[in-house]
């Protein structure tokens, strides 16, 4: 009977740790301790405890996800040794060889911008070809080019500092930074459902909204020089930004990932490249998870941003443009989580809306900062 | 429920009209947007101020009743499924099911009560046994059922925060008005005399007013924006400013705006002395001071004021002071100077392109000239020159209305960086005396004129009259004498001459106010071409100029005044409280995910009867379900 009742015994997560998941963990708060003796003199009580909230989260996302545990090592490893070349000198961006053609933070995020672009072409072309190695290989790709994503965001912190001490800060700060940001959560997002209901057919859907973004980070730095770092106005000194920012862009890589599933749903559901597509079923199970993880996150981020409001500009809700837009897309992804979960709706008219729902999340997060005038208008284009 | 997402769409529809119609701005803007018809239709609906109108309002309190009567009908019934294990299933009912399985199993009754309990146990379900008439036993478990909690705080959650908006909103102020009580004051008139009924008494449960004080300055009143008006909110405390301080980073863009406020009160026996900084507010009295903005506080000024149309360098001086008035020249021709604004820094980007990164071109000041019959301009002065393309300039900017960009008038400085050049320039073209002498010293470098003394006349004589034509209206001038006199043909041939005649000209007009200045000539090349078109460009601008005055600003002390907002909000609290229940309901509504078993012991058949259920169906159930069905299938067989 014992031996029965172990068949279907499950395991929690701390029974399930190996030796290597607990040697994962104390290298990362060992990394947070070593950034803590280093920068603490930067950092207030808040951010102190998101440094070491952050080291418990990779932990327990490490353990869940053994991929994102490699990545957090290897973005973890490869910035350091970035920082280390600088020799505290800006310039030697541009001299040492190492760093001026690949993990300075420009150069990084130049080959994030390259890898992404080929791991699309390569999931479309393993779509073509049914090709179950070629569809790795993008994968592969993908996961290279949230590496340098995540190296290049992290050197370009250090890299703020190198300015001037009191212009560093967390690159996530306007709207160049952001979007690197939106590129790598979308991505990770997809990856984490690529591996868990085995979906690699939709990588090229995906990374066509990805690239979107790539194509306006290259169009920002060449056209407008965005990559320039720039010091904080007053109103974005703040530990808030740490939370709010990554938790909408949660939400928004979200919602983005469920808009082109969507797209992929209502292809299927025409006939159109049915055969190599996921089932619908899978389709619509994905398209439902990641807008159920896009709001909840975009709900907390959206408190966070009350809360940060309310230290800020004298008042949690001010009704400004990206305020009253955040509220029309949380009021847009509720009544679709509403009509699927209370109502049981099913089908295309759901994708349709998905898919639409990411017109309005793009008008709340860059249309605001185009058309309208506000308190959020550090993201000028 | 239909009617609260009805509402909600409404509420949608509504908020992005308070998006693209830009809200509280002046409404004399509104006016000259959309036409007085307009204007006053839209006025009516409150769309100047969409979320603090009456509709708006009724809305969101329809969607609190709403809510709150959807939460009072399906709360008891969100109860019961949360209680039940729903162990009354009748067998017919559970063979209808579409995910169960029959097994065959040869063991005691007991036996497989105990294997069954014990995997229901480690899949965390909890159960509930019942004997059925037929001599079977019936588990019923249940899983995951405070997922009905999602439902009771996600909805509770939004009338909290709905009634935590609403408590912060200004319905009491809105009723009172209905009433008749208050009214908002429209008149720009001293804060003492503004009456009862205009004012905010310190038992005001919420508000959300502002304040600018200049340093060295205590008041214990701030104002509320209304509409077009405004309501005066008394403080329970005094606030004075010792100091306001703009910190700039080293590329110019200002890195921290604070002021030292010093909170007196009776209650207090030492007044309070702190600093704020944007996102670094102080709290006293449940009344939260932020730092908001900033503006001058009565800088004083000195002027030197130039008259562009007199043949002479004379100046006058003139003091004044900024939310001060001043009065030039006399008579009917006098005008008011209001001085509004001074900047000590204006970060510009100047490059052409845009591309370049922006810097501090230094203070400026803007003003409004008023005549008797109250019509006004406005003028933007730099104090220091700007390098533009390589050159420098004075800047002086004028608009005839608010919606008007600035149109420049852009003087060239003289080889010290100073107006004095172009002025004394300035005063040789405008002085018809100087004429003769101009005229002369071009005839005599002509080779073509100076030999025949009839010529030299006429020539001499032409060049006398198009100066004065310049000297009376600039290019324009000119430009009308050639196309009233001149055939159509001729006119680019003679334009072109006279405009090369007037450069020349503005040779030696130049040279001749420099030698009676003592200062050296210019010398004939690409520079003092440049000078000279830039110095009969900024000459012939005087005239679009609109005023004779240029207000030369020479000295000032800075007076800085510090926007500070005042909120007191006691809706925070349920806001805050209803985004807690908000999250935690929405996160047991999608991430606990309710199931149902039930294990039907059937020994006089010597079966096992499994079904299982959820409230949602998809893909994770299905595949729990799949593989409850071969363990249990391996447990009993």
């Amino acid at each position: 009977m014992n031996n029965n009742s172990l068949e279907y015994q499950q395991k929690t997560l701390l029974q399930s740790l190996r030796w290597q998941d607990w040697l994962y963990a104390i290298i990362v708060f060992a990394g947070s301790i070593f950034a803590y003796t280093k920068y603490a003199q930067y950092m207030d009580i808040y951010e102190t405890v998101f440094l070491f909230g952050a080291a418990a989260l990779a932990s327990y996302l490490g353990w869940q996800w053994k991929g994102l545990g490699k990545l957090v090592l290897a973005v973890g490893i490869i910035s350091l040794f970035s920082i280390s070349l600088y020799q505290g000198d800006q310039a030697r961006a541009t001299q040492a060889f190492l760093l001026k053609f690949l993990i300075s933070s420009q150069s990084a995020i130049m080959w994030m911008n390259v890898l992404f672009v080929l791991a699309m072409a390569v999931y479309w072309f393993a779509l073509y070809k049914r090709s179950d190695f070629s569809g790795k290989f993008a994968s592969a790709l993908t996961w290279g080019a949230v590496l340098f994503g995540f190296v290049g965001l992290m050197v370009r912190w250090y890299e703020s500092y190198l300015i001037a001490p009191d212009v560093g800060h967390i690159p996530i700060s306007n709207l160049y930074e952001v979007f690197i940001l939106f590129c790598l959560i979308t991505a990770l997002l997809y990856l984490h459902y690529e591996q868990k209901l085995n979906t690699r057919q939709l990588g090229g859907f995906v990374l066509l909204v990805i690239n979107a973004a790539v194509g306006f980070i290259l169009w920002y730095t060449f056209d407008r020089q965005a990559h320039n770092i720039q010091p904080l106005v007053p109103a974005l000194q703040s530990y808030w930004m740490k939370i709010h920012v990554p938790a909408n862009f949660v939400g928004y890589g979200a919602f983005s990932l469920a808009a082109m599933v969507a797209a992929a749903y209502l292809l299927a559901s025409k006939g159109v490249l049915t055969s190599r597509l996921p089932g619908l079923d899978v389709l619509d199970d994905l398209m439902y998870k990641s807008i159920a993880v896009g709001f909840a996150f975009f709900t907390i981020a959206t408190i966070l941003g009350a809360m940060w409001a309310a230290e800020a500009w004298g008042g949690y809700w001010s009704w400004d443009p990206k305020e009253t837009w955040a509220l029309i897309v949380w009021l847009n992804y509720a009544a679709w989580l509403h009509l699927r979960m209370v109502k049981g709706l099913r089908g295309p008219l759901l994708a349709w809306w998905a898919l639409i729902g990411l017109l309005v999340t793009t008008f709340a997060f860059l249309g605001v900062n185009m058309f309208l005038s506000g308190l959020h208008s550090y993201g000028t284009l | 429920m239909r009617f609260a997402v009805s509402l909600l769409s409404v509420l949608g529809v509504a908020s992005v009209i308070g998006t693209v119609l830009k809200q509280n701005e002046q409404y004399e803007n509104y006016i000259i947007k959309f036409g007085q018809f307009w204007f006053g239709l839209f006025e009516k609906l409150g769309l100047y101020d969409v979320y603090h109108s009456g509709w708006f309002l009724l809305i969101l309190l329809f969607l609190v009743v709403s809510t709150s009567l959807c939460i009072y009908r399906n709360t008891p019934s969100m109860l019961k499924e949360w209680r039940t294990f729903k162990e009354h299933a009748t067998e017919k009912s559970l063979n209808a099911f579409s995910h169960q399985e029959t097994y065959s199993t040869q063991a005691a009754p007991d036996e497989l009560k105990q294997k069954l309990t014990q995997f229901l146990a480690a899949k965390g379900f909890q159960f509930k046994f019942r004997a059925q008439e037929d001599g079977s036993e019936l588990i019923a478990a249940k899983a995951g059922t405070h997922q009905r909690w999602g439902y009771i705080f996600t909805h509770v959650a939004m009338v909290v925060i709905l009634f935590g908006g609403l408590l912060d909103g200004n319905l009491p102020f809105k009723i009172q008005e209905m009433l008749g009580y208050k009214r908002i004051e429209t008149l720009d008139i001293p804060e003492s005399q503004v009456p009862p009924e205009s004012r905010l008494s310190i038992l005001n449960p919420s508000f959300r007013a502002n304040m600018t004080l200049p340093e060295g300055v205590s008041d214990n009143v701030a104002f509320v924006r209304v509409r077009d008006g405004y309501l005066v909110q008394e403080l329970p405390f005094r606030i004075a400013l010792k100091d306001f301080r703009i910190e700039h980073y080293a590329t110019g863009q200002p890195k921290s705006f604070e002021s030292d406020l010093v909170i007196m009160d009776p209650d207090l026996k030492e007044p309070i002395t702190k600093t704020i900084s944007v996102n670094h507010p102080l709290t006293y009295k449940g009344i939260a001071i932020y730092q908001s903005d900033f503006q001058d506080g009565g800088t004083k000024l000195n002027f030197k004021v130039w008259n562009l149309f007199t043949p002479n360098t004379e100046t006058q001086s003139l003091d004044g002071a900024i939310f001060q008035n001043g009065v030039l020249g006399t008579g009917d021709d006098a005008l008011k100077v209001e001085f509004n604004d001074f900047r000590k820094f204006n970060i510009i980007n100047m490059s052409p392109d845009g591309k370049g990164k922006p810097h501090n071109v230094g203070p400026n000041v803007t003003y409004k000239l008023r005549d008797n019959r109250g019509q006004a301009k406005e003028y933007v002065n730099y104090m220091q020159p700007m390098q533009i393309d390589g050159k420098h300039y004075f800047l002086s900017g004028m608009r005839e209305t608010v919606q008007d960009e600035f149109r420049y008038l852009r003087i060239p400085v003289d080889s010290d960086l100073s107006l004095n050049g172009f002025m004394n320039f300035r005063a040789t073209l405008l002085d018809a005396s100087k004429y003769q002498e101009i005229a002369q010293r071009i005839a005599l470098n002509s080779l073509d004129v100076k030999k025949e003394p009839a010529v030299k006349k006429q020539f001499e004589a032409s060049i006398v009259q198009l100066l004065s034509i310049f000297a009376k209206s600039g290019y324009s001038g000119v430009a009308q004498i050639i196309e009233k006199s001149v055939p159509e043909k001729e006119r680019e041939a003679v334009a072109r001459t006279y405009i090369r005649m007037i450069n020349v000209a503005a040779f030696e007009a130049y040279n001749i106010s420099l030698a009676a200045n003592n200062k050296p000539l210019l010398a004939s090349n690409a520079d003092t071409e440049a000078l000279l078109r830039d110095s009969l460009n900024a000459f012939s601008d005087i005239f679009f100029f609109g005023t004779p005055y240029y207000l030369q600003l020479e000295q000032f002390d800075h007076k800085e005044a510090s926007g500070l907002q005042l909120t007191k909000s006691p809706g925070q609290k349920w806001v805050y409280l209803g985004s807690v229940l908000l999250v935690l309901g929405i996160f047991s509504m999608m991430y606990i995910r309710e199931r149902r078993i039930w294990l039907s012991i059937r020994p006089n058949r010597q079966q096992v009867h499994f079904a299982m259920a959820s409230n949602r169906k998809n893909l994770d159930f299905e595949k729990e379900f799949n593989l409850y069905r071969e363990q249990l299938r391996s447990l009993i067989g």
